[in-house]
């Protein structure tokens, strides 16, 4: 039995939440905005819990880097039935450019160290749509443009989460207080070896372009026109 | 100098002992935080989107009942040996608001199932009675009601003329309840009867009936002006039989049970009524923010600030009076008064801000298409059931006037 998934969860800001660009369009805005677990993430929790409760692997253990409050969204992944959290600490400036080259190196470092057979994300990647273990192989059901695919690989593999692979349950009332008992384990990057300097630096962040109303016509020939009016062909 | 410093060691010491209800009015311990978004989100996902359509098809949320049964939001305070949450008080009212923030209907039916049915079987069942009647009704399969008012009496409890007489080794209940809320949908109720009439309200029996049962029927759905999706109606007992170890608590025992019951579920309407609250003004903000008038959005207009700011006072003062009686009922100190006060000002405050909500909609808040004229509607029988604001207002004289003993 595979002995350990680590599960990758990630604070952003809340889906329903309208985003707002800062004045001086630095990023966006974030303070005093609700944010929750990514739900990509949400399915790739449940995702690893469900393979728990198959008893197909031991343990799940939850990571977020970030700073002090990510520790909510770990809390959400214990209360949803993951054994322990890893808090790897980044804040700051470090916290603003952290992109997604540091993060993999800090996923893959807590990996090794952990010995984690399967590490499971929300997508983007290679994403699956059923996760099944077969002895030392995971069998892997993913979309592809033309369908579906199956593939089996040798674990310790990295598994991405779509949308059809489940539907994350509500954490229930009894798990919430489980998971206070359940233990965070603060990490720095510096002691997985990893550096954090960015290769990206931010620019400038603009609102996208508003939508504008569109043209309703009559014929195909009207579309060509208008098309080549607008130096679109 | 010395008196002031020992009035400050007592100040001090009783802030010690209450000091983390205190904290917990400032903001909540994460626990209760994590739960409440928990049924914040669940609200928001699965009750919002469908209450509308509850409401217009009196429609009862099975399948919804039955999620929050496995989330423990049926059965919060049993603890868990019995399959209830077990969590207190404070944890229990913050999810019956978040729930009737998104369908009032399922709040009630939550709190009733919660309040009025497990309750009482927690509180006065003995071991074997407890084993039997609660750990179905905590998995949502299952609800439980309360049947205590007749046609004949509401607020009058102590004139029950549901009679109770022994026959052997059995209980024979005949007489008639009214109102009984979820009766259509329930599979246990506590009956009220009267073993004694001469001993009027001390002559009061509590009974566990289960439903569907011989000799107990189910008089028409009411067609209420709210809360829909609950079922209401009269419980009518024609030589209804139970085994004599049917009989909750003691004989004579069951006015005090039904006051003490109801002392607690008043938390839970007072939550309800919160939820219906938060949502017509979440309703009345965000449409003050969109909608134009006179070349502004007319948030910009004192009338309609000084309306939000009135529903979101008596939101706020109602809140923190049902997390205090909240809190004293989890330290097991004396509540009864805070929850009266708890259930007068939030029912009072859902009608007004259901009220206000529709004025700041204009004819939008007239119409089906916006939440708020459901508000309206639901937030209404808050004032009523549980005890009706005049009886609330007794109480809270009653208690008020014992402190001033002469």
């Amino acid at each position: 039995m595979a002995a350990r998934v680590l599960v990758g969860v990630k604070r952003v800001i809340d889906y329903a939440v309208k985003i707002r660009v800062k004045p001086d369009n630095t990023g966006v805005v974030t303070d005093g905005v609700k944010h929750s677990m990514n739900p990509f993430c949400e399915i790739a929790v449940e995702e690893a819990v469900r393979l728990k409760e198959k008893k197909l692997v031991k343990e799940v253990v939850a990571v977020s880097c970030g700073p002090q409050q990510v520790q909510e969204t770990i809390r959400t992944a214990l209360a949803m039935g993951a054994d322990r959290g890893i808090h790897v600490e980044v804040s700051g400036k470090d916290y603003d450019t952290l992109g997604p080259l540091q993060v993999s190196k800090i996923l893959a470092a807590l990996a090794k160290k952990e010995e984690a057979s399967l590490v499971i994300l929300g997508k983007q990647g290679t994403f699956a749509s059923e996760v099944t273990i077969d002895g030392d192989k995971i069998k892997v059901i993913r979309e592809i443009d033309g369908g579906l695919e199956t593939i089996k690989i040798n674990m310790p593999a990295v598994v991405t989460a779509d949308l059809r692979l489940n539907t994350p349950r509500y954490a229930t009332l009894p798990n919430i207080m489980k998971a206070k008992k359940k233990k965070i384990a603060s990490v720095k990057p510096g002691e997985l070896g990893v550096d954090l300097t960015s290769r990206l630096e931010v620019l400038r962040v603009e609102e996208p372009a508003q939508r504008q109303a569109g043209v309703k016509v009559e014929t195909v020939e009207d579309l060509v026109g208008k098309l080549k009016e607008a130096g679109r062909i | 100098m010395s008196a002031l410093i020992k009035a400050r060691k007592a100040v001090g010491l009783a802030v010690g002992c209450g000091a983390r209800s205190l904290t917990q009015l400032a903001e909540l311990p994460e626990l209760h935080q994590m739960m409440r978004q928990t049924c914040r989100d669940y609200a928001d996902r699965e009750l919002a989107p469908i209450a509308a359509q509850l409401d217009k098809s009196h429609t009862f949320p099975a399948k919804q009942v039955c999620e929050l049964g496995a989330m423990g939001v049926m059965a919060v305070e049993v603890p868990e040996s019995l399959g209830g949450a077990g969590m207190d008080y404070l944890a229990y009212s913050l999810a019956i608001e978040e729930l009737s923030r998104g369908c009032a209907s399922t709040g009630v039916i939550a709190s009733v199932n919660n309040s009025l049915y497990l309750g009482p079987v927690l509180k006065f069942g003995s071991e074997e009675q407890k084993q039997q009647w609660i750990p179905p009704f905590t998995t949502g399969e299952k609800v439980g009601c309360f049947a205590l008012s007749e046609p004949g009496n509401g607020s009058d409890a102590g004139a029950a003329s549901t009679v109770a007489r022994q026959d052997g080794g059995e209980w024979v209940l005949n007489g008639t309840k009214a109102w009984i809320t979820n009766c259509w949908d329930a599979s246990a109720s506590v009956v009220f009867a009267t073993t004694d009439k001469s001993l009027k309200h001390k002559g009061i029996s509590a009974f566990l009936v289960p439903m569907p049962h011989p000799g107990l029927s189910l008089g028409k759905k009411e067609d209420k002006l709210g809360i829909r999706a609950s079922s209401t109606a009269n419980i009518i007992l024609e030589d209804c039989r139970v085994p004599l170890g049917n009989l909750l608590g003691e004989r004579g025992m069951g006015f005090k049970i039904a006051m003490q019951t109801l002392d607690s579920g008043r938390i839970g309407i007072a939550s309800q009524a919160l939820g219906i609250a938060q949502a017509a003004l979440d309703c009345a903000a965000d449409y003050a923010h969109k909608r134009t008038a006179f070349g502004a959005p007319i948030a910009k207009m004192q009338a309609i600030q000084f309306k939000l700011a009135d529903m979101a006072v008596a939101l706020e003062s109602a809140r923190l009076l049902t997390w205090k009686a909240s809190m004293l009922r989890d330290a097991k100190k004396p509540f009864s008064k805070e929850a009266a006060m708890a259930k007068l000002a939030a029912s009072e405050a859902a009608t007004f801000c259901s009220h206000q909500a529709i004025q700041v909609l204009g004819g939008m808040g007239y119409v089906t298409d916006m939440p708020a004229e459901r508000h309206y509607r639901d937030a209404r029988i808050t004032e009523i059931y549980e005890g009706t604001s005049e009886i609330q207002r007794l109480v809270i004289a009653n208690q008020v006037l014992k402190e001033y003993q002469q």
